[in-house]
């Protein structure tokens, strides 16, 4: 039971960062190996305005997520654009976007290095104990759930509901069709990209109150955001939520009854099985 | 297969500047050796990297993952079998590690695979570092006779193996199938071509050489622990080498060892902080700048001193 419940907390977070990689990804078509950096520096921003200024990191979400959207938006603009244009087919794309965004994650960790230094940082906040069927948790963690649901449940009804929400997938489905449509793909996947930058980043900024963070875990981030994205079907926000949870599942489950230096390879495992037996994803549907 | 004369000219060149190369110790210093064996291990690691990855443009990022291995092979090996044995084994075994990844990803699209191979290497390490917490083991110590100079002419007749084997596989009809798997795959389903076969067999050459490289180096940590055996700046630096020279050619990725090699000295001992930033702005102006690295600087330049001759 315990482990159900942290299981779910944690995966409550991990599916914020994986939807935002699923919008870059899914949506923007941009494999962008950077994505964990971006948490990292969501992290660092709440660490930093806590340390500083006593500010909540619930209120610095506000402030990171403007400030990453922006970020992520020139990001797409300077470097990936040129890509976009001059890539020849999909297959070519993937390739150099690989490549530069793992350009930029090294960027990103060496600037990161240069301000803050290879430490690991973590500051306590919120850490009181709440009581909740009949065991105690951290306040900080279900209050990180808590903002995820609301970042997460606001973001599909926005996805589902409203029209720009339709034209973002609407281009993740048939980017050609949809400029017959009178659809800027282009603008359309900028904003795709920012979004989905700046959702991970106020991830990062939730998942920080509770987990140690240094410059160089940007990575681990991004791998388990992949595997929460490919599991659950690429650009699918549903399948995304729900492998995000049993991701969370797992490794609380494997750090708690094997070892705790275990989760990434149990997620590793998932990863291998999905890739086995259901490529397309929990949720995803077959190539036809 | 028959020889042409030009065949026979690159052959004999290439031997001769193997030869030459292996006169090194000899002629240089304790520290340009270290530097030499550098240089061999990278052309190793970059060369066999662009064999797989240069005709399918698939991204592998398991180096590192098989070079660890490789290490492992010899370190816990040592103990209990001739070091002769070894070497092979490693191979063997990077091979069978390769195939199950190839198995499990090459039947899919790209991204699958970069994102599989990039977690390779921490999965092995996290899987090996616990092993160890549970024997109570901690690191490795690999106490052998080997020195510097024979671990350079392992390394270089490594090199001289996956050079040949390159310009076979090239000759070949798998190198002709993978040429078209890299143009259009499509197509080459089409025409009859068993794709995801070809791809694991030629991912194997890679995951074979790497773990090889790894088991003739690791008499030169001395102590072997996880987090060394598998560091990721290996994959890293391997695949930039690569781009950097270019995978359009056999000699390519050495056209981009050596240069790289220098530089990441100089930088190691000027910016020791500023590493990862570097190799960064490094990945970034190689695909922007020379999205074919330097075999595409040199082919463009042949080619306009070859109009301009013809004028």
């Amino acid at each position: 039971m315990d482990i159900l419940i942290t299981g779910l907390l944690l995966g409550g977070t991990y599916a914020l960062i994986a939807m935002g990689l699923n919008l870059q990804y899914g949506m923007a078509r941009i494999m962008n190996l950077a994505n964990g950096e971006m948490l990292v520096a969501g992290g660092f921003a709440a660490f930093w305005f806590w340390t500083a200024g006593q500010l909540s990191p619930f209120l610095t979400v506000f402030l990171v997520f403007p400030v990453a959207f922006a970020l992520n938006w020139l990001v797409y603009q300077v470097f990936l654009r040129p890509l976009v244009k001059r890539a020849k087919s999909r297959g070519q794309l993937e390739v150099d976007a690989i490549l530069t965004t793992f350009g930029l994650s090294f960027v990103s960790v060496g600037l990161m290095l240069a301000f803050f230094g290879g430490d690991y940082f973590s500051y306590s906040y919120l850490s009181v104990p709440v009581h909740l069927f009949g065991s105690t948790w951290g306040a900080n963690r279900v209050a990180a759930f808590g903002a995820a649901v609301v970042i997460c449940g606001a973001l599909w009804l926005w996805l589902s509901y409203s029209r720009a929400g339709m034209t973002i997938r609407a281009i993740a489905v048939a980017p050609d069709s949809a400029r017959l449509v009178g659809i800027d793909v282009r603008k359309m996947a900028a904003l795709a990209f920012a979004l989905g930058g700046a959702v991970t980043a106020s991830g990062g900024a939730l998942i920080s109150t509770f987990l140690t963070l240094d410059a160089s875990t940007g990575v681990m981030f991004t791998l388990k955001a992949l595997v929460i994205v490919i599991m659950g079907g690429v650009g699918e926000v549903r399948g995304t939520i729900v492998a995000a949870l049993l991701l969370g599942l797992l490794e609380t489950f494997v750090a708690t009854v094997i070892d705790p230096g275990l989760t990434l390879a149990a997620a590793y495992l998932l990863f291998v099985v999905i890739l086995l037996f259901r490529p397309q994803g929990l949720f995803g549907k077959r190539p036809t | 297969m028959s020889l042409t004369a030009t065949d026979w000219r690159n052959l004999s060149l290439s031997a001769l500047a193997l030869l030459a190369a292996a006169c090194l110790p000899w002629v240089v210093g304790n520290y340009h050796l270290t530097i030499g064996v550098t240089i061999a291990m990278y052309a190793v690691l970059a060369t066999s990297w662009a064999l797989f990855s240069g005709p399918t443009h698939y991204i592998s990022l398991a180096t590192a993952a098989f070079f660890g291995v490789g290490a492992y092979v010899t370190g816990i090996g040592l103990q209990h079998l001739p070091y002769w044995v070894l070497l092979p084994l490693a191979g063997l075994i990077g091979a069978v590690m390769a195939a199950l990844v190839g198995l499990a990803t090459l039947r899919l699209s790209g991204v699958y695979f970069v994102i599989f191979t990039l977690g390779l290497a921490e999965f092995v390490r996290q899987i090996i570092t616990w092993g160890q917490n549970v024997s109570g083991t901690k690191g490795l110590y690999v106490l052998t006779s080997i020195t510097e100079r024979d671990i350079y002419w392992q390394l270089l007749g490594l090199a001289a193996l996956v050079w040949a084997l390159g310009w076979l596989i090239g000759r070949s009809r798998l190198g002709f199938a993978l040429r078209i798997i890299g143009d259009d795959e499509t197509v080459a389903k089409h025409s009859g071509i068993n794709t995801a076969r070809a791809k694991i067999l030629l991912f194997m050459v890679p995951g074979a050489v790497a773990a090889i490289t790894g088991a003739v180096l690791a008499p030169r940590y001395v102590y072997i622990e996880p987090a060394l055996a598998f560091t990721p700046m290996l994959s890293f630096q391997v695949v930039i080498m690569a781009l950097l020279g270019g995978t359009g050619r056999l000699w390519g990725p050495l056209v981009g060892v050596i240069p790289f090699t220098f530089l990441w000295e100089a930088i190691s001992i000027s910016f020791p902080n500023q590493t990862t930033l570097l190799l960064g702005v490094a990945f970034l102006l190689i695909v922007y700048f020379l999205p074919r690295g330097f075999v595409g600087l040199i082919e463009d330049a042949r080619r306009r001193m070859g109009s301009e001759g013809a004028r």
